[in-house]
């Protein structure tokens, strides 16, 4: 069963056509890599994924919730870092958002730091901080925009064993890089 | 989507928000009798409109805080993906808006009432007028906001943008100091306007914005 379908899909951006009749099938526990040169289109092709863009052709099916971790954090400056995922896990909807947020800071290993503002976090951190949110939103596609960069190499070791996670717990993810990520067994794009 | 209000509520207010919105519109306010001079009598009779006026351009004030800081944070982008409509959170973001900007503003007409000796009655118009004229005020600036949202210039464009808009509002605000319940009944029907088709417009300029 695939939970993320595109046919045919056209990606254009300003007139440009960057992506041109794709196919994308990612199954429950499937993960796809997008790779390619900056500006080959990478994230316009996980925004259409995502829709939050709409494609030049084709059609895009997503069956089940969304997580998405773009190039912002999306979380509040000024609050605590546990205030500010809340915000967002109380949004995702569903019992339990001040547990899921405790496992997630747990995951991405921020439990220490829950209570430090978000704007005194550092560029890795505020990723990772990111991430926290994607996990705690419990969505069954996680599409992930360069989730590796500004990430030392623990963390890009924790972010791989993340993904794995939510794989084998029968999540779908989509990952976009320009820098090699060990994602065993998944299909790949190149752009 | 309480928790959207709430949390807008609480970032209209963070950072000294409502106090700047006060400090200008009495700035505004006292500029007027050093530029008109010190006559008692005619301070009073133009004060309503002063208010108005001051009223207005201190509206302008949060416009570029409202819908930018969003858009550059990807907190739209995470809304879009969790379905939220863009004009749900426009509705959302003007009510916030109000919540956070009509008190002030409010409190500080009874202040500017005292500096231009305006009578009590005049100042209970002004303040009914305010109540129902805010609300048209609050979703003028957030369909501003996000049209200029992400423009280079963004606060000069969004004064070109919202203030010829405005001129409405301020019509029939200044005109029910003398008009009494007719007046405020018009100025009650442009904010409807303004309020039902604000969510529309910021919605799509969003959507735009994120694109």
């Amino acid at each position: 069963m695939s939970l993320l379908v595109a046919q045919a899909l056209t990606v254009a951006r300003g007139g440009r056509v960057l992506v041109d009749g794709l196919d994308i099938h990612v199954a429950r526990g499937g993960a796809l890599l997008v790779s390619g040169a900056n500006g080959a289109g990478k994230s316009s092709l996980l925004r259409v994924l995502a829709g939050l863009l709409a494609p030049a052709a084709g059609t895009v099916t997503r069956d089940g919730n969304v997580a998405w971790l773009g190039e912002a954090a999306a979380l509040d400056p000024e609050r605590r870092l546990v205030d500010a995922l809340r915000f967002w896990a109380a949004l995702d909807g569903g019992a339990s958002a001040d547990l899921r947020v405790a496992a997630a800071l747990a995951a991405v290993e921020l439990g220490e730091i829950a209570d430090v503002p978000v704007r005194l976090l550092s560029t890795g951190q505020r990723r990772r901080a990111a991430l926290a949110r994607v996990v705690a939103s419990g969505a069954d596609i996680w599409l992930l925009d360069e989730p590796a960069s500004g990430l030392d190499a623990a963390s890009v070791a924790q972010l791989e064993g993340l993904i794995d996670g939510h794989r084998g717990g029968g999540g779908a993810v989509v990952v976009t890089t320009h820098q090699p990520l060990a994602v065993p067994d998944a299909a790949t794009v190149a752009l | 989507m309480i928790a959207l209000f709430w949390r807008d509520v609480r970032r209209g207010y963070a950072g000294g928000g409502a106090t700047l919105v006060i400090a200008f519109f009495l700035l505004v306010a006292v500029l007027f009798p050093f530029a008109i001079g010190p006559d008692a009598a005619l301070l009073a009779r133009v004060g309503g409109g002063v208010i108005w006026a001051a009223a207005l351009l201190a509206a302008l004030l949060p416009v570029e805080r409202l819908v930018q800081p969003d858009l550059e944070a990807g907190v739209l982008d995470q809304l879009a993906v969790r379905g939220v409509s863009p004009a749900m959170v426009a509705a959302v973001k003007i009510a916030a808006h109000w919540c956070a900007f009509a008190p002030p503003l409010m409190l500080a007409a009874v202040i500017a009432a005292g500096l231009l000796d305006l009578s009590a009655e005049r100042l209970l118009l002004v303040e009914a007028g305010l109540l129902l004229g805010t609300p048209g005020l609050a979703a003028l600036a957030v369909a501003t906001g996000a049209l200029v949202a992400g423009l280079r210039g963004a606060g000069a464009v969004a004064g070109l943008v919202m203030l010829p808009l405005a001129v409405p509002l301020l019509i029939f605000g200044a005109g029910a100091i003398e008009g009494g319940a007719s007046g405020l009944k018009l100025l009650a029907a442009v904010s409807l306007v303004l309020v039902a088709g604000a969510p529309v417009v910021a919605g799509a300029a969003m959507r735009a914005g994120m694109e």
